[in-house]
């Protein structure tokens, strides 16, 4: 077997010569443009919905409210936890009766082009009569309960030596990818096809046929390129119904494209979060139990999502830590704010926060050094697999395997944390505001049930992998060809990767929670060593002798010792009209990669800014197939992660306007902001649940930087435990730093 | 607003005239009257450069000007670069250097470091950090871009080193 390691992505050459594939590339004769209207108030019954003047606008071909849909359903869960009933909660695709956000769709515009359907999307007059907006998650009403733990909390709580507890709020925050939503659907031949889906196409083709009341053949969904994923695009939104229903309804091809100030209101923030949590240790500094009430914003409705943040919240608290009892409540609330979904590492990021940040106050409190009570508390390589009789996502939850505490110094030696602690005493000392912190977390990847791949060996000598995953950046098209290419011998270039089509690939799951290379890969691996197989007995037969004396490489098999007999795949392809295999991988149980974070910084006592120093992310990832893409998943995480913890913020008025519209107003960091990150990947512990060996690297980026941020400003200020809200903001920053000096 | 003005642009050294809205943006135009798709947009509000061409040599943003006000000049975009079978030798660099993911925002900073290599053959890392601040990436993290960027400089000053 050959290494088939390319140099380059094989995604790069058509995007970096603008030979993508996004879906405002697509443009169809005849089309329509369709124009979202949306509520411009938080909270409010509907009166009046005036088309007339939009009807009469030039180039307008049809205006559509809810009195104009037929009888459909809302927008369904598609990830379902611990059967709790929502369905009172979801959104439907346009308003009838009531608005419940600024950015809820009330009626559409369909008109010759995107300009005439915006001028009259002015027109239209919506009569508001308004009602109070809900914003505060303590008020606000609960749509669903979750709990669960293990132990004896009480009895640990009584018991211990000292209890350290504080309360930390996470702000809003979204993926923001570089390309907003769209789709583009048009009826052909008597089909519907559609330009646009991504992450999950197969289940969003169901949710659509279903109700379009037409049969899930009859929609073909197009491959296309994403501009990016991060847990917000691809999920089933009003306009994924909108635009295709109204592609049937006027026999035209519609398209959608999401302006940026939309895309800001409508596609799914996420990360709000208030945790009341408490940690009870013994007097060895042993934790013995951690308490933590959750507040989960929710946003205005249930989405796609359901409850699974706040799930993932509880599931995830207690995290790479020895806690022998705990107990995790969530209270999901309804505001008068955009509905919430997930975005990179959803839950983990909050939870890491929370616990960290608790920690890290629980080692002032008892004048230790915070890395000392980690180190004391950290699950041993010993105590692993741990099942702690907790469930994620529906999944029986075990900590497979791994030495946190080892990477944990590792990542200190790596990153020369110690010389960061060092220089910045040097530097307190002298009056400036210099510190350091850390973070410890656990990641969860390679979601089940299962995934489906394909390996075509074709006659013509191209071999095709098709998968259920889809593209959304990150390299799943290289690395899927990796895979089957060093099973057969050939280069990553050499193979054609199909995803995200539905008439090439009939069943798929998709690409989320770090899944693609865990559950793909593994199908595809599966699928490429039966091609190998096959084509391996067809050589056989072909040179006349034992199969296992035959060597494969650069897309041929030799016989041992007698080169010169020798077959090309692509001949044994030719002859025998191609080989394939479809291989579906299943699992049953997540695998559990993890972390650490350092983060050196510098306060400016004056302005409240926070520069960051130095930034160091050590991660077990089993085995990287790739470790430049793991490497690049890693940096681009910790670059959205910072910024949640220093810059973005959805913010709202007391009535529930929306603040951020524009990304002048929704602070992405630029070049100017992010600084270096070093990287340790670690690949000791492989994954014993799949033959790979391969964690999910999609999201552990993220997950720590909140946390490893607050706790070098604190060290910075000299308020250990002060920050306890994210971003840490310029004023609040500011008065901590005045607190310490008077 | 359906008056319409004839403009004459030249994308890529090919002529175009053609007969535009007013109000009808430069990055409308290239997209989707002249089917020059390489050109992104990411936000229509000037902040994250997906739409980045040069106008007469200068990088734009393209979601900002109108097609009108660019009747006459010599635009460049990203399918001028370089194409699929020959990249250019920038291309080739942020590709061996891991600096795009998604590739939505790249034909920007591809059109960005073009015009700034051009007037900065040997930018110091603080200089390259400054440009390329202009534009948006939601997916690298940036180091990948800035290394790509000071790979091409390097690689001007000295061609031996190649890609």
């Amino acid at each position: 077997m050959t290494r088939a390691r390319p140099l380059l992505r094989v995604e790069d050459g058509r995007l970096l010569a603008g030979r993508g594939r996004f879906v405002d590339d697509v443009d169809l004769p005849g089309q329509l443009w369709l124009r979202v209207i949306r509520s411009q108030v938080a909270h409010a019954n509907l009166r009046e919905v005036d088309t007339g003047a939009a009807r009469a606008s030039e180039r307008v071909h049809a205006v559509v409210t809810a009195a104009d849909l037929p009888e459909i359903d809302r927008i369904p869960v598609r990830v379902e936890v611990a059967g709790q009933p929502l369905d009172g909660y979801l959104q439907p695709v346009l308003a009838r009766e009531r608005v419940r956000y600024v950015g809820e769709p009330v009626a559409v515009v369909l008109a010759e082009d995107p300009y005439a359907a915006e001028d009259a999307a002015e027109l239209v007059a919506i009569g508001y009569e308004e009602l109070p907006a809900v914003l505060d998650l303590r008020a606000a009403e609960r749509a669903a309960e979750l709990e669960m733990g293990y132990g004896d909390v009480e009895a640990a709580f009584a018991n211990a030596a000292h209890v350290t507890r504080a309360e930390f709020t996470i702000g809003r925050h979204s993926a923001v990818p570089l390309e907003t939503r769209g789709l583009l659907a048009a009826p052909r031949d008597g089909r519907l096809e559609i330009w646009g889906t991504t992450k999950v196409p197969h289940f969003n083709r169901r949710v659509l046929a279903s109700m379009l009341g037409i049969p899930v053949q009859q929609i073909r969904l197009h491959t296309a390129d994403a501009g990016g994923g991060f847990g917000v695009r691809g999920e089933f939104y009003p306009e994924d119904y909108l635009v295709p229903w109204l592609a049937v309804r006027t026999d035209r091809p519609v398209k959608w494209i999401e302006d940026r100030s939309e895309h800001l209101v409508a596609t799914n923030h996420s990360r709000h979060q208030i945790h009341a949590i408490e940690a009870a240790f013994d007097d060895r500094h042993r934790l013995l139990a951690i308490a933590d009430e959750v507040w989960h914003d929710s946003g205005a409705y249930i989405r796609t999502h359901g409850v699974v943040v706040a799930d993932l919240t509880l599931s995830m608290l207690p995290g790479p830590y020895r806690v022998p009892a705990y107990r995790g409540t969530a209270h999901v609330v309804l505001t008068a704010r955009t509905p919430c979904g997930t975005y990179r590492g959803p839950g983990r990021y909050e939870g890491t926060f929370a616990r960290e940040r608790l920690l890290d106050l629980a080692a002032d409190e008892l004048g230790l050094d915070p890395l000392d009570l980690r180190r004391w508390n950290l699950l041993s390589p010993d105590e692993l697999p741990l099942d702690r009789g907790l469930s994620a996502i529906g999944t029986t939850m075990t900590i497979d395997a791994g030495d946190v505490g080892g990477l944990l110094e590792r990542t200190i030696a790596e990153a020369g944390f110690e010389a960061w602690r060092d220089e910045s005493a040097r530097l307190r000392a002298r009056g400036r505001m210099v510190g350091t912190g850390a973070a410890v977390f656990m990641e969860k990847s390679g979601l089940g049930p299962l995934e489906h791949a394909g390996v075509d060996l074709l006659p013509s000598g191209e071999v095709r992998v098709t998968a259920g995953a889809t593209s959304l950046g990150q390299g799943v098209e290289t690395v899927l060809a990796t895979l089957a290419a060093e099973r057969l011998g050939l280069d990553a270039e050499d193979i054609t990767v199909v995803l995200g089509d539905t008439d090439l690939v009939p069943e798929g799951v998709g690409s989320w929670a770090s899944r693609s290379t865990v559950l793909a890969g593994n199908a595809v691996a599966l699928a490429a060593d039966r091609v190998a197989e096959l084509a391996r007995e067809a050589a056989a037969e072909a040179l006349e002798v034992d199969p296992a004396d035959l060597r494969m490489s650069d897309g041929r098999f030799e016989a041992a010792g007698s080169p010169e007999r020798a077959v090309s795949l692509a001949e044994l392809a030719g002859r025998s009209g191609g080989f394939s295999a479809r291989e579906t991988f299943e699992i049953d149980r997540m695998t559990y990669p993890y972390g650490v974070h350092l983060a050196h910084v510098e306060v400016d006592p004056d302005s409240g800014g926070v520069r960051i120093l130095g930034y160091f992310i050590g991660y077990e990832v089993g085995r990287a197939v790739i470790p430049a893409l793991v490497e690049g998943q890693l940096v681009g995480g910790a670059a959205q992660g910072i910024a949640g913890a220093l810059m973005e913020e959805f913010r709202y008025t007391d009535d529930g306007q929306p603040l951020a519209t524009t990304l002048a107003d929704y602070l992405v960091p630029t070049a100017g902001e992010v600084p270096p990150i070093g990287v340790l990947i670690s690949e000791d512990w492989p994954a014993e649940s799949n033959a790979l060996g391969v964690r999910g690297a999609g999201e552990g980026g993220a997950t720590g930087c909140g946390a490893a941020i607050a706790a070098a400003v604190d060290d910075a200020i000299g308020r250990p435990g002060r920050i306890r809200a994210l971003p840490i903001l310029l004023p609040a920053l500011r008065e901590a730093v005045r607190e310490r000096a008077t | 607003m359906t008056e319409r003005h004839r403009v004459t642009l030249t994308v890529n050294g090919t002529e175009h005239v053609l007969e535009v809205e007013p109000r009808r943006t430069l990055v409308d135009v290239l997209r989707h009257d002249l089917g020059y798709t390489g050109t992104h947009v990411g936000c229509e509000q000037g902040v994250c450069g997906s739409c980045t061409v040069l106008l007469d040599g200068e990088p734009v943003r393209s979601c900002l000007l109108f097609g009108v006000q660019a009747d006459g000049a010599d635009v460049r975009t990203v399918e001028g670069l370089g194409d699929q079978e020959h990249l250019s030798p920038l291309q080739e660099i942020f590709s061996s250097s891991h600096a795009l993911q998604c590739g939505f925002c790249t034909p920007g900073f591809l059109m960005l470091a073009t015009a700034f290599l051009r007037d900065h053959p040997s930018p110091s890392d603080e200089e390259i950090r400054e440009a390329m601040a202009s534009n948006l990436c939601r997916c690298t993290g940036y180091q990948n871009i800035l290394r790509a960027v000071r790979r091409a400089a390097d690689a001007v000053a000295d061609p031996a080193a190649g890609p």
